[in-house]
């Protein structure tokens, strides 16, 4: 297969790419304070820079950039990183005494990679239309009745998945597809269990963590709960979420406003 | 005070410490006639990671506690199998440091670290896997591509090579084999596009003694497996990233060799690409190389042949010599081979397989092409990977840490090679489309390892039929190594935390310990002071236990 952008791919000895002056200049005049960042990629240095990340980053810091403890990538939280110059810094000379190794990336990857670090949620290689958030914060309340099961903003029952920082995790065309068909998006890990004790006593939760050995969930009151898989009766997963679809209950621009609102969900920060 | 001793009682308080001889390539060679110890990273040159100590046994092993912990500085994977030489424990923590500690208390000796190189860039993660000793040195292959003699005694350096550049993706992460009077260690970096190697060093003075390319260059057999007309062998990966074995009778060491590069496009580099995904024989004099068998020709899929090779004299039907060599491949089949003669005895697929139907008589696969839009099987990561698998003498069985329904969507790339940049050709999806969960090498405290990307399991296959004789599934998959002991137990970790003691010849789970963290080592056993020890890593712990006195 080739490169849809195979024919831009960069020279060794690249000069400043237009990018990185862009970058420095505004490192120069702002210092190392965090940047606002929108608009400031170019949409095919996005998808380069998911390219790139795919082939070299992924292995240790996950698709979502969650993997190394302490480090969220999508939602911008380095270690040792502000500004655009500083993750330059890094991905060229790597972290000592870390896993981050140094890289001989040609200028125009590392912006690349910057300006997809930048928009790693916001990026959406299938173009999935993002509305209104206030608007979508309406429908959150109002028409979807998305808050009768979910949290958002520290308030809101537990059952299912806190969405209080969603937008930190999920990128515009996952939560599209959460809407349209909940159980094609539900992740494994999130599946509803159903366990029989000894006792004959039912046990109903969304599954939080598992092992050979126990299972972790909380169940329909809110309790953590920790069963031995050994000690049950029935144990079994349901692969079909409990949320309904929202395909047929809002319209296309009403979904796009509910993506909004759901992507500007980002924690307390 | 000392005068008080009685001469008879100093003696016996002299005795109650083990004689800390020199290591002898004698020894190494007898390694399984002094099962105290641990004298290399596969336990024994036939690296069946075997113990003849039966103290803990199938009865007693519920009595096993908790001895003492060591805690590794780094937050690394710990992915080191420890030596023991009489009473004294050699480990490596990550990235390269050496630590020389007590094996019956864990309290520390000495230890060196060595500071790789800034330049250093191994693919996955700054490990080191553990040393290998001879005489009064136990020697050490650093991430920036050197290899390091120590002291034994006080963790001084005695001398330190370059064996690669480093700048170039060149890493060391194996344990070295000592064999003779030679350190032989391989080079990763098939990430980065390198030329792989096998090198000999001389123990005494750290000079290269020989260098065995993995790749044929112009004029050598099997160059011509690199057909694409250009450089591509030049930069086809082809590492060494795991400890070979030795068969002293044949005076012959055979080690696994990594994928080809870039990984995950073969029209790149079109050809077998030999001796990518191979097991290779060579003289260990010489490094002449004396017969390789491949596994993967032309690999779409990253299924590095690094794997520990298992040596077993067992006769079975087909097999002319009954020396035999063991293989649970990445790529998902069971081999067994003629280790004489690299002949191809049998083939078959331990886990799910789809990207071929089968072997053919000579063992090459029947391959069946999923393609970039279907899930592959296994996935990126194997049918196994690294950790060591092991052979019990005494049940005739043969153990691997599998990843069964596990699979992968590969997505190839052309890419260009620029040297010391990573050289991939694409990459390898998550089979649940626009969901995280990429099957990962490491995990946290949260599994997202579920029913929906397969399980692991620990499987003993029969290497008389090639089939399974038991299975222990768990959640997670697994990327600790397997120990069999003489009294019929099989220790191995987990990534759930779980430490296992199960029942050689049936499964049965018969003890475990939840510690909590990764195991990424091989479990190993030793004794000290007349008791069994059992050695695992977990988290940043080598965590041992012995019997409850």
């Amino acid at each position: 297969m080739t490169s849809q952008i195979g024919d831009v791919r960069p020279r060794r000895a690249t000069v400043c790419d237009a990018l990185i002056c862009i970058v420095i200049s505004l490192c120069a005049a702002g210092g190392a304070q965090a940047q606002t960042h929108a608009g400031q990629y170019e949409q095919p240095d996005i998808e380069y820079g998911a390219r790139l990340y795919a082939s070299n980053c992924i292995t240790c810091h996950g698709e979502r950039g969650e993997s190394i403890p302490g480090v969220s990538l999508g939602s911008n939280k380095f270690k040792r990183a502000a500004s655009d110059r500083d993750l330059v810094g890094i991905i060229q000379n790597g972290i000592a005494g870390t896993a981050m190794p140094p890289n001989s990336y040609a200028d125009p990857e590392i912006a690349a990679i910057v300006a997809y670090l930048r928009n790693m949620t916001r990026y959406d290689p299938s173009g999935t239309a993002v509305g209104d958030a206030a608007r979508g914060r309406e429908i959150f309340f109002g028409k979807g009745d998305c808050a009768r099961c979910h949290r958002a903003g520290g308030s809101g029952p537990r059952y299912a998945p806190d969405l209080s920082s969603i937008g930190t995790m999920r990128t515009a065309a996952t939560l599209q597809r959460a809407l349209r068909d909940p159980t094609d998006a539900l992740i494994p890990i999130n599946r509803p269990v159903r366990a029989v004790l000894r006792d004959g006593k039912v046990v109903t939760g969304r599954r939080l963590n598992e092992d050979t050995h126990t299972v972790q969930l909380i169940d329909e009151y809110e309790q953590l709960v920790t069963l031995e898989k050994a000690s049950l009766r029935e144990y079994s997963v349901t692969t079909a979420a409990q949320m309904p679809s929202y395909a047929n209950v809002l319209n296309d621009a009403e979904r796009a406003d509910l993506v909004a609102y759901l992507l500007s969900l980002k924690g307390i920060d | 005070m000392l005068r008080r001793i009685s001469a008879a009682a100093l003696a016996a308080l002299l005795l109650s410490f083990a004689v800390q001889a020199q290591v002898t390539f004698e020894r190494l060679l007898n390694a399984s006639a002094e099962p105290q110890n641990w004298l290399s990273y596969s336990g024994s040159y036939l690296s069946q990671r075997h113990s003849a100590l039966k103290q803990i046994r199938p009865s007693n092993v519920g009595e096993l506690e908790l001895k003492w912990v060591f805690q590794a500085q780094s937050l690394e994977s710990f992915e080191t199998t420890p030596l023991v030489v009489d009473g004294v424990m050699y480990l490596t923590e990550a990235p390269d440091t050496a630590v020389a500690l007590d094996a019956g208390t864990g309290r520390v000796y000495w230890r060196y670290q060595h500071n790789p190189d800034a330049a250093a860039r191994p693919c996955c993660g700054r490990v080191n896997r553990g040393l290998a000793i001879l005489g009064d040195r136990v020697f050490m292959a650093t991430i920036d591509a050197k290899l390091i003699a120590l002291d034994v005694k006080t963790g001084q350096p005695a001398w330190q090579v370059d064996v690669a550049d480093a700048s170039k993706g060149y890493a060391m992460t194996l344990a070295p084999l000592v064999i003779k009077n030679k350190v032989i260690v391989g080079v990763a970096g098939g990430e980065y596009g390198v030329r792989g190697f096998i090198a000999a060093y001389d123990a005494a003075t750290g000079d290269e003694a020989w260098r065995f390319y993995t790749i044929p260059g112009p004029g050598e057999p099997g160059h011509e497996t690199w057909a694409d007309g250009g450089d591509a062998w030049q930069h086809g990966g082809a590492s060494v990233w795991v400890t070979g074995s030795y068969d002293p009778a044949l005076d012959l060491t055979y080690w696994g060799i990594g994928n080809p590069g870039p990984d995950w496009n073969p029209t790149q580099r079109p050809g077998d690409n030999l001796y990518s995904d191979s097991v290779v024989a060579l003289d260990p004099d010489t490094g002449e190389l004396k017969w390789h068998f491949q596994f993967t020709p032309n690999d779409d899929y990253d299924y590095d042949a690094v794997q520990v090779p298992v040596l077993v004299d067992l006769r079975t039907s087909d097999a002319n010599s009954g020396k035999l060599m063991l293989w649970g491949n990445r790529n998902g089949f069971f081999y067994v081979l003629d280790r004489t003669t690299g002949e191809f005895v049998r083939g078959n697929p331990f886990v799910n397989v789809n990207w071929a139907s089968g072997l053919d008589e000579r063992g090459r696969p029947i391959e069946t092409p999923q393609g970039p839009d279907k899930i592959t099987y296994p996935g990126v990561q194997g049918g196994t990977n690294w950790y060591s698998p092991s052979y019990s003498p005494s049940t005739e069985l043969f153990y691997v840490s599998a990843w069964e329904n596990y699979g992968s969507v590969f997505k190839p790339e052309d890419t260009e090679y620029l040297e010391g940049v990573r050289f991939v050709g694409g990459f390898p999806g998550s089979p649940i489309p626009g969901i995280a969960n990429l099957p990962g090498v490491r995990r946290g405290p949260i599994n997202n390892w579920t029913e929906a990307l397969g399980n692991g399991a620990v499987i003993a296959i029969d290497p008389k039929t090639g089939k399974q004789r038991w299975r222990f599934p768990t959640t997670d998959v697994s990327s600790s190594g397997i120990l069999t002991t003489a009294s019929d137990l099989l220790f191995t970790g987990s990534r759930e935390g779980y430490f296992y003691a199960l029942d050689a010849r049936t499964g049965t789970q018969l003890w475990r310990a939840s510690l909590g963290g990764q195991g990424a080592n091989g479990p190993m056993s030793y004794a000290v002071g007349g008791a069994q020890h059992v050695a695992v890593a977990s988290g940043s712990g080598l965590f041992v236990f012995g019997l409850r006195k």
